[in-house]
């Protein structure tokens, strides 16, 4: 019987990690060595080992650094606001009222959304002739004339930010909101007869509440959003003169024009930079497994 | 709430901040509708009109005939339905190994699934291309099922696992204890059981699989494209059909919506546990 015990865990986990290590671990150890090749598509000829001379060009390639910080502040500027937004959101959502139901149905459709097709219809409404955000902003009286935004390097990154933030929103408010129900109601209650404001009841009691949702939600995202090359391609493709270009970004561009040895050793940067993120986030959830036990 | 004249403005204000938000996020679905319905000349007109003068499906006939949608459709539907069958049924298997035994290893296993999900795609694009090139199945479906598992089948463990550790292991040691198998005691009281839940964590790769895009557009050819690439095609070298476009995203969106809306309660309630416990 423990015999039995002990091997059908491993025989039932065995498709799963089979899978996934074809698909994920040959993979990264292949990337792992086309980042000390020579790897040009367009040059087969000179496949071969180089060293470290790709992450030496890597790393002083301007562009590349110009993509780290676009990557910062698209991660920093995009979920800073998705959290804020979605925050708010959550909290009016948790309110009653009438049609509370659909109306949290509806507003979350943005996340369920295809990157390609958010990028298209943002695309759409950023549109320097026929744009409604023109159209909009120019009834306002806030601009005078068009503004072609995605084709400006200095409107186009911020234009692609909002758009991410948009995308983010309702999956912060999602979770958020599902933190509120878990909250009892006695906090609130004792509160009230200590004579506590909103403003006191939000610090003190909301946000320290919801912290583990908070933590692990806003990580997961800053992971997602990190990656995502979708939505900034079918927008702008990196462009205007590299103004929206992210590492994710990059590493795509230059995988589509074949120079797979410099598209891997760029992603293995990300990877690594992006696994100092998942080290506080794993080490999170083995403390909070230890406590549970 | 009491209900003081402070409390009416305050109120109303978290009205208008709720409205505002709404219409941030959902104008642009309205917009995509309404620019898949305006006639051409409405749409590259000297106004821009925000509700139709002349409404048309114009935009979704010539999307069917003359750009013949149908295809990516059906390949869209064949690649996130089999994602989803695959996903499923392989990652039920290992949630339940990971709810219900205590396993050398066990750990170990449940943070490589999690870490998984944390490879940027873009890494792993590259060398896949070279791999699936190499087992002959690059430009068919089986290159995007295949790629697909990657992360729909570590998100789905984490989902199953979360629901099968609410559920008392008492429900199927009773099940045993009256004769059942283990695999009978599965399959006649936690399948039925959990039907909701797998379901739920189905609508989620479903939607995964049918919005993915990067490996898409790199893992297919003409002939077997999904819709996310095709939407992205009619960006041609004349310029964009914004007509056709906005018409295929509302044909896009309408069947994820409906799985959503359905599926969306077991699914919150899934992605929370698991952010929780972890």
């Amino acid at each position: 019987m423990g015999r039995k015990k002990n091997f059908w865990p491993y025989l039932l986990v065995a498709p799963a990690l089979l899978t996934v290590l074809t698909v994920v671990f040959i993979p990264v150890v292949n990337a792992i060595s086309m980042s000390f090749q020579s790897y040009d598509l367009r040059r087969p000829s000179r496949i071969g080992f180089i060293g470290l001379r790709n992450y030496s060009e890597v790393l002083s390639d301007p562009l590349f650094w110009q993509a780290v910080w676009k990557t910062v502040l698209w991660v920093g500027i995009g979920v800073g606001f998705q959290f804020l937004f979605g925050f708010v959101l959550a909290l009016l959502l948790n309110r009653k009222f009438f049609g509370r139901g659909i109306v949290r149905s509806i507003s979350l459709i943005p996340w369920v959304t295809p990157g390609v097709l958010i990028g298209l219809m943002w695309r759409w409404i950023y549109d320097g002739s026929y744009g409604v955000l023109n159209d909009i902003l120019f009834r306002l009286g806030i601009i005078r004339d068009f503004v072609p935004f995605l084709a400006r390097g200095e409107t186009a990154f911020p234009a692609v930010i909002l758009t991410i933030i948009w995308q983010g929103i309702p999956f912060f408010a999602l979770m958020i909101l599902a933190g509120l129900q878990g909250i009892p109601e006695e906090l609130y209650d004792a509160a009230d007869v200590d004579g506590a404001n909103g403003v006191q009841k939000l610090f003190r009691i909301t946000i320290p509440s919801l912290k583990n949702v908070i933590f692990v939600t806003t990580l997961l995202r800053i992971i997602w959003v990190s990656n995502s090359v979708d939505v900034i391609f079918n927008l702008t493709e990196g462009g205007p003169a590299y103004a929206t270009q992210t590492l994710s970004v990059y590493v795509f561009n230059k995988g589509n024009s074949l120079n797979l040895g410099y598209a891997a050793t760029m992603s293995i940067l990300l990877a690594l930079m992006l696994s100092s993120v998942a080290i506080v986030y794993l080490r999170r959830i083995f403390r909070s497994q230890e406590g549970a036990r | 709430m009491r209900t003081t004249p402070s409390g009416a403005v305050k109120s109303l204000a978290s009205y208008l901040l709720l409205a505002a938000m709404l219409i941030f996020l959902l104008f642009p679905f309205y917009w995509t509708f309404v620019t898949s319905v305006k006639p051409e000349s409405e749409l590259y007109g000297k106004t821009v009109t925000y509700w139709p003068k002349q409404a048309t499906l114009e935009s979704y006939r010539r999307l069917f005939s003359d750009y013949n949608f149908i295809r990516p459709m059906t390949n869209s539907l064949i690649v996130a339905a089999s994602t989803t069958l695959v996903s499923l049924t392989v990652s039920l298997l290992a949630a339940y190994a990971f709810s219900r035994f205590q396993f050398k290893g066990r750990k170990f296993l449940m943070t490589l699934f999690l870490t998984n999900n944390m490879f940027p795609t873009v890494l792993l694009l590259i060398p896949l291309y070279a791999i699936m090139r190499k087992l002959g199945i690059l430009y068919t479906p089986f290159a995007l099922i295949l790629a697909y598992t990657t992360f729909t089948i570590p998100f789905s463990i984490w989902l199953l696992n979360g629901y099968l550790a609410d559920l008392p292991p008492s429900l199927e040691e009773a099940a045993m204890v009256d004769g059942a198998n283990r695999a009978q005691a599965f399959t006649r009281i936690v399948l039925p059981v959990l039907m909701p839940c797998i379901v739920a964590t189905g609508a989620y790769v479903f939607m995964t699989s049918w919005n993915e895009y990067t490996f898409a557009v790199m893992f297919t050819n003409e002939a077997n494209r999904t819709i996310p690439v095709s939407l992205k095609n009619l960006i041609g070298q004349l310029g964009v059909e914004w007509g056709m476009l906005t018409a295929g995203g509302i044909v896009t969106i309408i069947p994820v919506c409906f799985m959503f809306f359905f599926a969306q309660k077991r699914l919150i309630e899934g992605l929370t546990a698991g952010a929780v416990k972890g």
